[in-house]
């Protein structure tokens, strides 16, 4: 993870997807299910932008509408972050997808509004635990409501996973 | 201030005196359900085994998304599965030939009873609101987490409800019943969802499932029906076990009240790619003639033994149109095994369906069911997202088990209105 623990700061290219209601299906596609993380990835958004995922250069910030994520409960968070996305500022956020956010680590925020201050391409600076998006290419700012602690707490801890290994639920890695 | 439905089995099992929108929940759960999906051996899933769970007697495995397993990946999350609950000694597991789609199992089983929390890693959860349980649906790291430790959280949510009022028209069923709320209302994210008023003790409860299950497109968290007779009459044949039902106080607070008329309700279809925003009345879409190549029965939705009883009654004697395929997929072995009893598959299968084994099968676009590139599909399955059961560029529309029967029969999308006159259910 990028940024001070405290702050959480990502800098980055905006990626925006302005449609609403982008799910999961599109997102992570079933038919990437059985193939290797790099190639599953690769499909990610591939329905509405074709060749979108190849795009994407480490440390870009995806920028959404409303209700990104609806649908299936896969973990659709997971799959995007590995194209090379380090945060996720939405209008609105689908239910599940928020929650796998949290639990596989991928530092998310729903920022109503951020869509007015935000276009493809622009320089952004994100402070999830804070909760301000500023456009350094415009100068423009949205603000928004952080997640609760405890949960910036489990992206902190690396997620789920990586409690469950600590308090000895999982079993140890090989 | 009183509280909602939701708000009172939050409170209950959390120990909390009141929940309110916004609060942050930490509590345990009654029923914790893990699909085949959870034991994946991917470094998303179960990347290394489970070694100790905080409640087995809370925890079941209900085995529905690919069984029997189509590929060695779903072999392995199944044989992993076995494994774990042998070992850690969970509640209950349903697999092959004693199973069937989880949400179907947990209603038909009453695996939940009224006034509990339930959560699984399916998104289609809030199926279980038909038992007057607050359920809806985790991802599957966030289930893994619940079901090891023993607890979970929850961000309670505004409520928006629903008031129910008149009875069923004819020929229109659960299915039309979301949708007819998709049009009006469109999705109501953020919201917990609650159904109410006399119009609902009119709903057989197999709708009524149809409908808890389908709130999920609409975005809702938790989706409440009260208890009524007829759902004691379900629960006192399957098990007299106590439970403890909730009503919404007089004086909940509610984000919206919505007053609906089921007279108003009429059969209608969502259009490919998406559902809140893009519901036309099937007569309307009839009118259009559109082609189909596979027409689709099954899902937690509708794979019960009331749609298997409609389809068999709309093509007892006729053929599926030249060119389409009829896949008919039962939400569980006791739906499959009443349906054989009954006749329902044999008149099916003469008419030229084809009749699965119970799954989720084409819902989720896994096997039994797989559109290519091009193909029209009509189904009365949960999602019509773009690539759920296949191909990206396929079409889905999604209806009633009514309207995709009347559609296999003419080959297109078709009105079920004039086949339900002509063959009322008896």
């Amino acid at each position: 993870m990028t940024g001070t623990a405290e702050e959480w700061v990502f800098t980055g290219r905006a990626r925006v997807f302005a449609e609403d209601d982008i799910n999961t299906d599109q997102i992570m596609p079933r038919r990437g299910f059985e193939l290797p993380p790099e190639e599953q990835s690769a499909l990610v958004l591939d329905s509405i932008r074709p060749g979108w995922a190849a795009t994407v250069r480490a440390g870009d910030i995806l920028i959404a509408g409303r209700r990104f994520g609806c649908g299936s409960s896969r973990p659709a968070p997971l799959v995007l972050a590995r194209t090379g996305i380090a945060a996720v500022v939405a209008e609105s956020l689908g239910d599940i997808f928020l929650r796998n956010a949290v639990a596989y680590a991928v530092p998310v925020l729903e920022c109503p509004g951020v869509l007015d201050v935000v276009a493809e391409g622009d320089d952004l600076e994100v402070r999830v635990a804070r909760g301000t998006v500023a456009n350094l290419t415009t100068g423009a700012t949205a603000e928004a409501t952080p997640l609760p602690t405890m949960l910036l707490d489990t992206i902190a801890a690396g997620g789920v996973h990586a409690l469950l290994r600590r308090d000895g639920y999982l079993a140890p890695a090989d | 201030m009183g509280m909602t439905m939701a708000e009172k089995v939050l409170a209950r099992r959390s120990g909390r005196a009141v929940v309110r929108p916004g609060d942050i929940v930490v509590t345990d759960v009654d029923l914790i359900v893990l699909a085949d999906t959870v034991f994946s051996d991917t470094p998303d899933t179960l990347p290394t085994d489970l070694l100790r769970v905080a409640h087995p007697d809370r925890i079941v495995v209900l085995m529905d998304h690919g069984v029997p397993a189509p590929n060695e990946r779903y072999a392995r999350a199944q044989r992993r599965a076995r494994e774990h609950a042998r070992r850690l000694g969970f509640r209950e597991v349903a697999d092959v030939g004693g199973g069937g789609i989880e949400h179907q199992l947990i209603f038909e089983r009453c695996l939940a009873l009224p006034g509990q929390l339930v959560a699984s890693n399916d998104s289609h959860t809030s199926a279980a609101g038909v038992l007057n349980c607050a359920a809806r649906g985790l991802g599957l790291a966030d289930i893994l987490q619940l079901a090891a430790t023993g607890r979970t959280w929850y961000r309670a949510s505004p409520t928006v409800r629903f008031v129910l009022e008149g009875e069923l028209p004819f020929g229109v069923y659960g299915k039309d019943v979301f949708l007819h709320l998709s049009q009006l209302y469109g999705s109501q994210e953020g919201h917990d969802i609650e159904f109410g008023g006399p119009g609902l003790e009119t709903m057989p409860l197999d709708d009524r499932a149809t409908l808890a299950t389908m709130c999920t497109e609409l975005n809702a968290n938790f989706v409440m029906m009260p208890v009524d007779a007829l759902l004691r009459e379900h629960i006192a044949a399957v098990t007299d076990a106590a439970y403890e039902p909730v009503e919404p106080d007089a004086d909940a607070e509610y984000a919206a009240v919505h007053v609906v008329d089921l007279a108003d309700v009429k059969p209608r279809i969502a259009l490919p790619h998406r559902i809140n925003g893009n519901v036309r009345s099937a007569a309307a879409v009839a009118a259009d003639g559109i082609r189909i190549d596979q027409a689709f029965i099954g899902s937690c939705a509708n794979g019960k033994l009331s749609d298997l009883r409609i389809a068999a009654r709309l093509l007892e004697g006729r053929r599926v149109a030249d060119g389409v395929r009829l896949i008919v997929t039962p939400g569980s072995q006791a739906v499959y095994l009443e349906a054989l009893r009954a006749g329902y598959i044999e008149t099916l299968t003469e008419a030229g369906a084809v009749v699965t084994n119970s799954t989720c099968g084409a819902c989720a676009g896994g096997h039994l069911g797989v559109l290519a590139p091009g193909e029209v599909c009509i189904t009365s399955s949960t999602r019509n997202f773009r690539g759920r059961m296949g191909s990206a560029d396929a079409e889905i529309y999604l209806a009633s088990t009514a309207t995709v029967a009347a559609s296999a029969i003419e080959g297109v999308i078709a009105d079920p209105m004039p086949h339900l006159v002509e063959r009322p259910l008896v």
